[in-house]
């Protein structure tokens, strides 16, 4: 039933060495434009010189890095227990969904690029308003799936429910809350992604420090290799949050993910965020 | 078997009817349905698929209520869900994430038995039920007929005096399906629970019951009730090779064929 631990890292090493071969490719790519001189190094810096630049620079960017993974997570967490306490009252309470799903869509729909200054305007430069951009990206996503996890549930276990006479708490906490943790995970995961993504939209808007700071800094400059160097930062920073959950997941619904596949499938399964 | 009770019945059900009403028409699921089960004792009910036998088993645990006429479990009105039931469905219905053992100990947790007890009773019913060894093994690492032997002690934890059955080995291949039946007779001749199974196998309907409800397509009526005139321990090829287990059969399969109109 349990995969012996040898077997489970030669399946890592299976899985892993397709993704890690095209991005090595990639590097090769990016490599021969910058050398062959097919486009000037200004516009695109050969990778060896942004990475001399990552190590060089590191304790600059690892402040702006902690700044924005700081404002990341922070809004993660707001998002996804407003989430989930906005998602078990629409799912319990036909008013409130109706009433809320709406303004909800609404909240959702509005680019939040447009509305960052805004924030800015309300709440200065300080980290509040990249929380709340971040914390209005990655909340919808996880509204949804928990709606729907919740709503998933086997109606038939919920009248064997009945008849035990649990009560609706017991009968959340037991079956239908535990039943829906698949989808709020994976909810979760695209959220993550999100509110990296809000932080550093709030950092372009208006701030001293952060990662889209870095970048604006860099662009404003002409600094290219800086640029790339944030970018991949940035990167670096989403993937780590995501494979953070994933790893989260797998320990705490270990009877799920042995029917799914390991961390390095669903990321790219999820490639686009 | 129920002494307490004396001569009331374990389950009356009095002249109902139910009624779906959708956006144009109104459909009669069940017409003027009467039965009385007494306590201790194991009715099969068939009749062909659609004509609201499972809807006959949600009335008598109150998940359903009926359009008109009364149901009365252990002399007590139903008038919303029964606790003092124990139900099993065509599905098994486990929680993914829980154990065999933790999936029966569902029941006594819902309902606040103590867990010391309840653990006792988990493990007799393991035992009975053969699914000893397989405790810890989470449902989709076990079979259909082991995941519904879980079912089946979950329905049992509590010791209900009444075991409602929609169909529970309707998912089975044919060979489980009769080892199901031999372990559901000895569960029952061991527990002394009555018992109403909904089933679409003739066979498995007369080999576990005292008797047999015939029921007619929608709305359903009860067509016939027949007697099973079989000992009470029944061994299960000395029984399928029974004189009056072949009547039954052949009454029952006449029976429906009449009301499907393949005879």
């Amino acid at each position: 039933m349990k995969p012996v631990s040898g077997d489970r890292w030669r399946g890592v090493a299976e899985r892993s060495w397709r993704p890690a071969a095209l991005l090595a490719a990639c590097l090769v790519i990016w490599h021969l434009i910058t050398v062959t001189g097919l486009v000037e190094a200004y516009l695109v810096p050969s990778p060896a010189r942004t990475f001399d630049l990552l190590v060089d620079k590191w304790s600059y960017l690892w402040g702006h890095t902690w700044v924005t993974t700081y404002e990341t997570i922070l809004g993660f967490v707001i998002a996804g227990v407003l989430g989930v306490l906005v998602a078990v009252a629409m799912v319990y309470s036909r008013t409130v969904e109706s009433t809320a799903y709406p303004i909800l869509l609404f909240a959702q729909v509005i680019p939040k690029i447009a509305i960052a200054p805004l924030f800015v305007v309300w709440l200065g430069f300080g980290f509040e308003p990249k929380v709340i951009v971040a914390v209005l990206m990655a909340f919808f996503p996880v509204v949804i799936s928990t709606v729907t996890g919740l709503k998933s549930v086997d109606a038939e276990m919920l009248e064997l429910a009945a008849t035990m006479g649990g009560g609706p708490v017991k009968t959340f906490v037991k079956i239908r809350f535990p039943a829906a943790l698949p989808h709020l995970f994976a909810g979760l995961k695209v959220a993550v992604t999100l509110a990296v993504t809000g932080a550093v939209v709030g950092e372009f808007v208006g701030s001293n420090e952060g990662l889209g700071y870095v970048i604006l800094q860099a662009n404003g400059n002409m600094d290219t290799p800086m640029l790339f160097a944030g970018l991949i930062v940035i990167s670096v920073v989403g993937i780590l949050l995501f494979l953070l959950l994933d790893l989260a997941e797998q320990l705490m619904l270990p009877w799920h993910s042995s029917r799914r596949g390991a961390a390095v499938t669903t990321l790219l399964a999820k490639g686009g965020t | 078997m129920s002494t307490t009770l004396g001569t009331t019945s374990a389950v009356a059900i009095n002249d109902v009817s139910v009624r779906f009403r959708s956006k144009r028409a109104e459909t009669t699921a069940i017409e003027q349905v009467s039965l009385d089960v007494a306590p201790g004792e194991f009715v099969s009910i068939v009749g062909p698929s659609g004509c609201g036998k499972s809807t006959l088993l949600k009335l008598v645990s109150g998940l359903l209520r009926p359009s008109s006429g009364s149901v009365t479990l252990l002399g007590e009105q139903v008038r919303g869900p029964r606790h003092d039931i124990g139900f099993v469905f065509q599905r098994a219905a486990l929680l993914e994430w829980r154990s065999a053992r933790r999936n029966i100990l569902l029941q006594a947790e819902m309902r606040g038995m103590s867990s010391a007890e309840a653990g006792r009773r988990a493990d007799e019913l393991i035992e009975m039920t053969g699914l000893t060894g397989f405790e810890n093994a989470l449902p989709h690492e076990l079979s259909g007929g082991m995941q519904q032997r879980v079912a089946l002690c979950r329905a049992l934890l509590h010791q209900p005096r009444v075991l409602l059955m929609d169909e529970p080995f309707g998912a089975l291949d044919a060979l489980t399906r009769e080892q199901m039946n031999v372990e559901l007779h000895r569960v029952w001749r061991e527990t002394g629970t009555t018992v109403l199974l909904v089933t679409h196998s003739i066979a498995e309907s007369v080999y576990l019951a005292n008797r047999v409800i015939v029921l007619t397509q929608r709305p359903a009526l009860v067509k016939e009730v027949i007697d099973v005139e079989l000992p009470g321990e029944r061994d299960y090829s000395a029984t399928m090779a029974r004189p009056e287990f072949a009547a039954a059969t052949a009454r029952i399969r006449d029976l429906l064929g009449a009301v499907t109109g393949h005879d």
